[in-house]
């Protein structure tokens, strides 16, 4: 009697593991500014799809390749749980976009409250840190735009530092022709397109 | 002979200087309670400001958290209790591609996106003991089981 007593629960603790024990819960999230979330997919080991989590506010358990339970649940009760943790999120980055006289590292009139704004934006975050990223428009060819956009966002840099910033906490990225703000054919001249965006973060 | 030295300390210098360009990988950005990284068998205070290396581990205690924000705009929001692997972040600036591996043993962690995901979805991954999550420029949630 005894002995089937421990078989029973000896069962039950093993059944309750498997219930309970190496089940992941994800919940997808509306971005900060409301608009609906993309998808975060259940993955196999070489990365073929199993799954595709896609509905905001809904909890789904997941082990393995599986996915045992997706049920709908009020925002109210992630705001509850998981609250606290989403708010300590660090405040999204922010893009400031400067123009500069061609060919100069002179901030356009227009662009200096920008600048004014970035330099108290950086002093005003916790452990911030800057990136400097210079694009092109479509005149000439794209390794020549790729060299222009770094050379340029590495001028921006040296002025930022001017400017008071620590040089460790700056850094310098071009990516050439591959985010133009207006879409133009190839092979265009666009001073909006030539630009240079200091992202706080 | 001088020649030598020459090659040597342009390779040093070129050692060095992919070194410190691929070490920076993001910043912790708040912290509360205790927070820890753990790097190469040395575990740090995690304060803001601190910047984070491939492979480091965020460890936080009871009612801690801790938060970064990486270099690819990514953001990630540690709960109490938790263990997050930094395993793999190789990212392009020019070109965005990139692949951002972590890995959470254990606890709660919340995670916004950025360019890497943005670029190529599920080239930023969230494993989990169990599972492998493939992140396509989202936010969400993951709450390790017991």
């Amino acid at each position: 009697m005894s002995g089937f007593r421990q078989l029973a629960c000896g069962l039950a603790v093993a059944l309750l593991l498997s219930a309970c024990g190496g089940r992941d819960k994800v919940f997808l999230l509306p971005h900060d500014d409301g608009t609906p979330s993309g998808a975060v997919a259940l993955l196999g080991s070489t990365g073929e799809t199993h799954h595709v989590i896609d509905r905001q506010y809904t909890e789904v358990l997941v082990s393995g390749k599986t996915v045992h339970k997706s049920d709908a649940v009020d925002p109210s009760d992630i705001q509850k749980n998981y609250g606290a943790l989403l708010d300590h999120l660090p405040a999204p980055p922010k893009d400031y976009v400067l123009y500069f006289r061609e060919g100069t590292v002179t901030v356009m009139p227009r662009s200096e409250p920008e600048l004014t704004a970035l330099l108290a934006d950086v002093a005003n975050r916790l452990g911030a840190d800057v990136q400097v990223t210079g694009h092109t428009d479509t005149l000439g060819s794209a390794a020549n735009n790729d060299r222009l956009s770094l050379k340029r966002a590495n001028e921006i840099r040296r002025l930022l530092i001017e400017q008071g910033l620590d040089p460790k906490v700056v850094s310098a990225a071009g990516r050439g022709e591959r985010e133009l703000l207006v879409q133009t054919p190839d092979r265009t001249r666009h001073a909006e397109n030539r630009r240079v965006v200091v992202t706080v973060r | 002979m001088g020649k030598f030295t020459t090659v040597v300390s342009i390779a040093i210098m070129i050692a060095f200087l992919a070194g410190t360009a691929i070490a920076d990988i993001g910043r912790i950005k708040r912290v509360k309670g205790t927070a820890s990284v753990e790097r190469g068998g040395e575990t740090l205070s995690a304060t803001p400001g601190m910047v984070l290396e491939k492979q480091d581990v965020l460890v936080t205690g009871p009612d801690s958290r801790v938060s970064v924000t990486f270099i690819d705009n990514s953001r990630f929001s540690a709960g109490p209790d938790s263990r997050i692997v930094l395993e793999t972040f190789d990212f392009d600036t020019t070109t965005h591609e990139g692949a951002f591996v972590s890995r959470v043993e254990r606890g709660t962690l919340g995670i916004v996106s950025g360019q890497i995901a943005k670029q190529t979805p599920d080239a930023m991954r969230i494993h989990t003991p169990t599972s492998i999550l493939g992140v396509r420029g989202t936010k969400f949630l993951v709450e390790v089981g017991q």
